[in-house]
């Protein structure tokens, strides 16, 4: 017979060792007596056992031992050993069999640790003290079933790393300072938990969650058993609230029905239907202040040039140096579409700018901001702004430059090459309202004019840019 | 928190209870870091229970109950006499984050009255959600109640930084809608979870946030007189046509202050229970809502038997199935079997003929399950399903559960 001792608490590391130097002798379950007796989980080290090479097991099977080992039952070293002895020796995929009788008693017990752990993390309550830095430290004091507060560690820390906190345990305790996690012996339940006005808060949103006519407190204790109330200040409440709810009912069935005090439909129908900005000055205003909806982006670039503008030219969306100096066409494909406008005697002053997409969208190489075409649906994102915009300008033409601002004003994918000249935009407004629609002309964009290779080639089309451009001034 | 916070509370967070929605559910797992506060798991937390049952996950609050409209089943509509309060974007976002430092709770479910304008409201709530991600770094669940009144730039911000979006819809049928909330209007509501429901989609293929836990609604129960089944068509389409992740049903419960519209008498809180049950046939279980309806009567679920069963009592001749060759739909079918026991007995039967002793460890509903049965050890006598008396024989304890 075979003797093993193993440390109190969750001893994963001694179970393993264990295991390995069981296996390795090839020693059946029946010749292994477990014992849990060295001192306690955060003591001192039992001897080491000689180890002996690794065993392999399937993931699941590993899993298993993971939570099971954090089991109060004393048995569940030798139903676990049960378990890793029959998978060694021809049965891989025993945990698929659930009506196993071993696996099924072994999904039990991890059921109860996982259980335990949801518990831990949905019951324990932390209390705010003052810390010597000035800030804040929290303490919580709870009470789990199994040995599971390494296991539940990884959750505290994740979830509160930017605090200072204890957690004390009958069976352990932790410490966590915003850097380094520390263990540490089993604790008392401390006698001075004071609570702060938080408590207080909680304790009177607690009661006033509550419907009194939906009272159920069976269903309460099932999900919430009364073992872990001691720790939840909150449960102070309870009989309180039972015992009232009763009469709290028959209180709002007898009362009379409230006469209504004061009817007025009109203010309603009013607030809905003032509240769209009612000027482009506020309209900007709401874009400066909107967060981009796309990624990138230092400010919002606005539209520029006078209301009522014969023309409104919709370009993409802001570059690099329209990003920085907030301008919209200030950028080499404005220069550009500067001196087409010149060349068709189009004074640009006249003219309204905007972009489709108000805000620079790129990712940074190095130094570089690379900018990044924005997607249909960041498109559409940007439509209600684009089209309320237009509502105020209220231009007689709206000329698209390129793909994505003629996406933008009619709401489909154009092909600007095969469609490029008029082209009636529906002008929905963002918010579902029909406007009137806009006359509108659909050119190229001017940085596709940078873009293309060869001398020649760049000629023409820009040549047939600026025919464009006359076109369109003519149609307005 | 000073006692005029606490006061405020208390009113904010009695009005808000009356939503159904409290899931912290669905979120992608990310943490806050050293500089940021929170997590989420991607299943949520049940951080307390309340004596009704229903669990504690977020601080559900209005930033108001205030409101300019006149929603007759609504506590905060503004004919009505409760005690009104208003929080401050600051003040919301204080308790959120010294809540959730204390372990109290997943997150925040903000909800609003109506003030000013929606879009003033429907900006502040944004505000709110901003704030907390923005300036705190935080990482917990964040649900919004969206405004449909509001412009579609504002539900595009909020979408940014909330978890999930959810538009009640409230009453299941135009017809009401129309009776109960005069100055609301169904397609604005549904043109609203269109456009969130575009968004959603948009981002996913572009793998952007916005409103990554997907948008859900509410239907109140009982305060009209729809049936059982236009409930449940009404949901059929919500799913389907707007990808909706939960439809939440709230039996209609009585009201301090109520109108005198309203039924005096609150439905039996069995009814809202059918409906989750029926509602998890129809999206986990393949049944149609015509199946479901036709287990009951005049387009009513039975209040006294769950739906499934009384689906399979009204087609007896489906059944016994034999568990160890059923296919997976037929085996969905079979009372008291639960998706997950149904997984185990196809993943156990690669293995074993299952008998009923293996099937007792697999699934913990047996009990109603045995009649519809037949295993390697057990085959029901002399037709048992035919028995008169089966509905009687199955009924008696479990009618005593609650769903919740
Ligand atoms: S708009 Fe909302 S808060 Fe106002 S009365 Fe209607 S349901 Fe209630």
């Amino acid at each position: 017979m075979h003797t093993i001792t193993l440390r109190e608490g969750a001893d994963l590391d001694g179970f393993r060792r264990a295991v390995r130097r069981l296996a390795a002798a090839r020693t059946a379950p029946e010749a292994v007596l477990w014992s849990v007796g060295a001192p306690s989980l955060f003591g001192d080290e039992a001897p080491a056992l000689e180890n002996g090479p690794p065993v392999f097991l399937p993931q699941a099977v590993g899993q298993l031992i993971e939570t099971v080992v954090c089991h109060g039952d004393p048995e569940r070293y030798a139903l676990l050993y049960r378990l890793v002895w029959r998978v060694l020796n021809g049965e891989r995929a025993l945990l698929d069999q659930h009506a196993d009788p071993l696996v099924h008693r072994l999904e039990r017990l991890d059921k109860a640790v996982r259980r335990d752990i949801h518990k831990m993390h949905a019951f324990l309550r932390f209390r705010a003290l003052p810390a010597l830095d000035g800030g804040e430290r929290y303490i919580a004091w709870f009470e789990p079933d199994h040995h599971i507060v390494e296991a539940v560690a990884p959750f505290f820390v994740e979830r509160f790393e930017s605090m200072v906190w204890t957690i004390l345990t009958p069976k352990g305790s932790l410490h966590w300072d915003r850097h380094r996690l520390m263990t540490g012996p089993p604790a008392e339940r401390p006698d001075s938990l004071t609570d702060d006005r938080f408590a207080e808060g909680w304790l009177r949103y607690y009661e006033s969650t509550f419907n009194p006519a939906r009272v159920n407190p069976t269903a309460m204790r099932a999900e919430m058993p009364r073992k872990y109330w001691a720790n939840m200040p909150e449960t102070a409440a309870i009989p309180a609230m039972v015992r009232s709810a009763p009469a709290r009912v028959q209180a709002m069935l007898e009362a009379e029905a409230a006469i209504p005090r004061r009817r007025m439909p009109e203010k309603a129908v009013a607030a809905m239907a003032k509240q769209a900005p009612d000027s482009l000055a506020e309209l900007n205003r709401l874009i400066q202040r909107s967060e981009p909806l796309v990624p990138g982006a230092t400010q919002a670039v606005l539209g520029e040039g006078p209301e009522g503008a014969a023309i409104a030219i919709v370009g993409e969306q802001p570059g690099d140096q329209e990003d920085r100096e907030g301008r919209p066409f200030v950028g080499p494909a404005g220069q550009l579409l500067t001196a087409a406008l010149e060349e068709a005697g189009v004074d640009r002053g006249g003219l309204y700018l905007t972009n489709a997409v108000k805000h620079f969208k790129f990712v940074q190489r190095g130094k570089r901001r690379i900018h990044q075409s924005p997607t249909s649906g960041e498109v559409k994102h940007y439509r209600w702004w684009l089209m309320t915009e237009l509502g105020f300008v209220r231009p007689r033409l709206v000329v698209a430059l390129g793909a994505t601002a003629a996406l933008a004003l009619s709401g489909r994918p154009v092909s600007v090459l095969r469609e490029r000249g008029p082209m009636a935009f529906d002008g929905r407004n963002g918010d579902g309202r029909n406007g009137d629609g806009w006359n509108g002309f659909v050119t190229v964009h001017p940085s596709y004019l940078l873009r293309l290779p060869g001398d020649e080639e760049r000629r023409r089309a820009q040549a047939e840019f600026v025919a464009d451009l006359r076109r369109a001034a003519a149609l307005a | 928190m000073d006692d005029a916070l606490i006061e405020k509370l208390g009113i904010l967070a009695d009005a808000a209870k009356y939503d159904a929605s409290c899931a912290s559910s669905g979120a992608k797992p990310r943490s806050g870091g050293k500089e940021g506060l929170g997590s989420t798991t991607g299943a949520g937390i049940c951080h307390a229970y309340t004596p009704d049952g229903r669990c504690v996950s977020l601080l559900k609050i209005l930033l108001t109950n205030h409101c300019l409209f006149d929603c007759v089943y609504c506590i905060n509509r503004r004919s009505s006499n409760v005690r009104r309060a208003r929080f401050t974007v600051a003040e919301v976002v204080e308790l959120t984050l010294g809540f959730y430092k204390r372990n109290c709770i997943e997150g925040l479910f903000l909800s609003s009255g109506i003030i000013r304008s929606p879009d003033h409201t429907m900006e502040q709530m944004m505000l709110v959600a901003r704030t907390l991600r923005r300036d705190h770094g935080f990482a917990g669940y964040i649900h919004l109640k969206t405004i449909p009144e509001a412009s579609p730039w504002l539900i595009e911000q909020a979408g940014l930084w909330a978890d999930r979006l959810s538009i009640n819809l409230e009453l299941p049928t135009d017809h009401s809608l129309k009776a109960f909330a005069p100055e609301k209007n169904g397609g604005t509501i549904k043109a609203v979870m269109g456009q969130v429901n575009e968004r959603i989609v948009e981002a996913k293929e572009e793998r952007r946030r916005f409103s990554p836990a997907g948008q859900s609604t509410q239907l109140i129960v009982g305060a009209d007189d729809a049936t059982d089944r236009s409930v449940l068509e009404t949901s059929g389409t919500l799913y389907q046509r707007y990808g909706l992740r939960r439809v939440y049903y709230s039996a209609f419960s009585p009201i301090p202050e109520a109108s005198s519209v309203l039924p005096v008498k609150p439905p039996p809180l069995q009814r809202e229970n059918r409906l989750y049950q029926a509602d998890w046939l129809l999206r986990y279980y393949g049944f149609t809502v015509e199946e479901i309806a036709s287990g009951g009567e005049g387009g009513m679920l039975d209040l006294g038997i769950d739906p499934k069963l009384a689906w399979a009592l009204k087609n007896r001749e489906r059944f016994p199935v034999d568990v160890n060759r059923a296919d997976r739909e037929m085996l969905l079918r079979v009372p008291g079997l639960g998706a997950r026991a149904v997984d185990k007995i196809l993943s156990a039967r690669r293995h074993t003929r299952l008998r009923m002793e293996d099937l007792g460890r697999l699934s913990s509903g047996l009990r109603r399950a045995r009649p519809f049965l037949i295993a390697a050890d057990y085959h029901p006598v002399g037709g048992l399903t035919d028995r008169l008396d089966l509905r009687q024989r199955l009924v008696t304890p479990s009618s005593q559960l609650s769903l919740f």
